[in-house]
């Protein structure tokens, strides 16, 4: 008998919850078993679709699962195609963006979204200093310096940096200007904004990436800036230290191409240049 | 601009990703809608290395940041298996720390189906 796809999760609930099942693991217990065969991507009216074998791909809230890029439904059938024995959803950023934009669950407007990442700004990683040791601070004039200096330069407005404990002062002129340049994108691609400035805990730096003015690994290099050192200073934790670089890495990458992919310039562009 | 590399570069890293993903399935990486959208978007755009076209860039970018995705997730992945994997123990192996076994019940306990 073939199990549906909802079937299929109410089993797996039921084992989750029936710990005296035996033979079951915790571990076994909490993840799900890939449970289907192909992955393939369909186009619908309201976009592109994922199928699992025949079956349609749906949101936590059971929505129809819709992207508005072809290259971003490809990027999330691939993160389901690679898994393997059981679904590591915690892998799986593209589509976790993919959700929360459909599903909006913490219900914020376009406005709310652009306020919550402008927030960052007054305790933003590269502004706010430290006095010493001396070598840190040197560390971070040089690294954090030029890219406030490009940032300040490209929109036109002052952030400065500060080692006062209260954080750099912003002036509201500076605000008025982000926030204005961020409605500028569309929700889903302020979506990933926000997610990548609450990653790096700095919106200059995610400003930096969305203007192609650094790396991922740069942009996570500056926002880590003060681990590195303590690292070269006192040595490497790789179960530590590298676990939660890559998954940086990994989140900050996903929602950087989260926002190119959905930035409607930029597909326009691409269909253009097919033509 | 960001410090990118050449796109010759950032492609073959993205194909060994893209091979790694699929070594455990016998699917070859050629057959993956991924590797075809690559190629197409990479042969469609011809990314020299002379940064004339800000389209282009725009393209090289995306591409890098994606290899960047795929790498981060697969050493996360591993890291994650390496160190944090382990679960609990079992019943059997935590008595067996401290020389223990669980007794047999020959006929099981009963509840058991």
């Amino acid at each position: 008998m073939a199990l549906g796809h909802w079937e299929e999760a109410l089993a797996v609930w039921i084992r989750v919850k029936n710990p005296r099942l035996p033979g079951v693991r915790k571990e076994e217990n909490e993840e799900r078993k890939r449970f289907y065969q192909n992955v393939s991507i369909t186009q619908g009216e309201g976009g592109f679709e994922i199928n699992l074998d025949n079956r349609k791909l749906k949101t936590p809230q059971a929505k129809l699962f819709t992207v508005p890029s072809e290259a971003l439904a490809i990027a999330v059938a691939t993160e389901w195609d690679s898994q393997r024995d059981t679904i590591k959803f915690y892998t799986m950023h593209l589509t976790t963006l993919c959700n929360t934009s459909l599903d909006n669950p913490t219900q914020r407007n376009k406005d709310q979204l652009i306020r919550a990442a402008v927030k960052f700004l007054d305790t933003d990683t590269i502004c706010y200093r430290v006095e010493e040791p001396q070598t840190l601070v040197e560390l971070q004039k040089n690294e954090w310096d030029p890219i406030i200096d490009w940032t300040e330069k490209r929109y036109g407005v002052e952030i400065g940096s500060s080692t006062s404990i209260m954080g750099p002062s912003i002036p509201a002129r500076t605000r008025e200007v982000l926030v204005s340049h961020l409605a500028s994108y569309n929700m889903w691609a302020l979506q990933g904004i926000e997610f990548v400035v609450a990653q790096l805990k700095s919106m200059v730096l995610a400003l930096g990436l969305m203007d192609l003015q650094l790396t991922v690994e740069q942009a996570v290099l500056l926002s880590r800036l003060e681990e590195e050192y303590q690292i070269q200073k006192w040595g490497n934790v790789e179960w530590a230290h590298d676990y939660e670089l890559q998954e940086l890495r990994a989140r900050t990458a996903a929602g950087t191409l989260f926002v190119h992919l959905c930035s409607e310039s930029s597909t326009l562009k691409h269909k253009l240049l097919q033509d | 601009m960001a410090a990118l590399g050449s796109p010759a570069r950032t492609l073959r890293g993205l194909l060994r990703e893209l091979r790694y993903m699929n070594a455990a399935t016998g699917r070859p990486y050629r057959d993956t809608a991924a590797y075809r959208y690559l190629m197409k978007a990479f042969r469609a755009h011809r990314v020299t290395s002379e940064k004339l076209c800000r389209a282009q860039h725009e393209l090289h970018f995306q591409a890098a940041t994606y290899l960047c995705l795929l790498r981060s997730v697969r050493q996360h992945v591993a890291l994650h298996q390496e160190f944090h994997g382990k679960g609990e123990r079992s019943v059997e192996e935590s008595a067996g720390l401290v020389g223990l076994t669980l007794p047999q019940q020959p006929g099981g306990k009963g509840w058991e189906p």
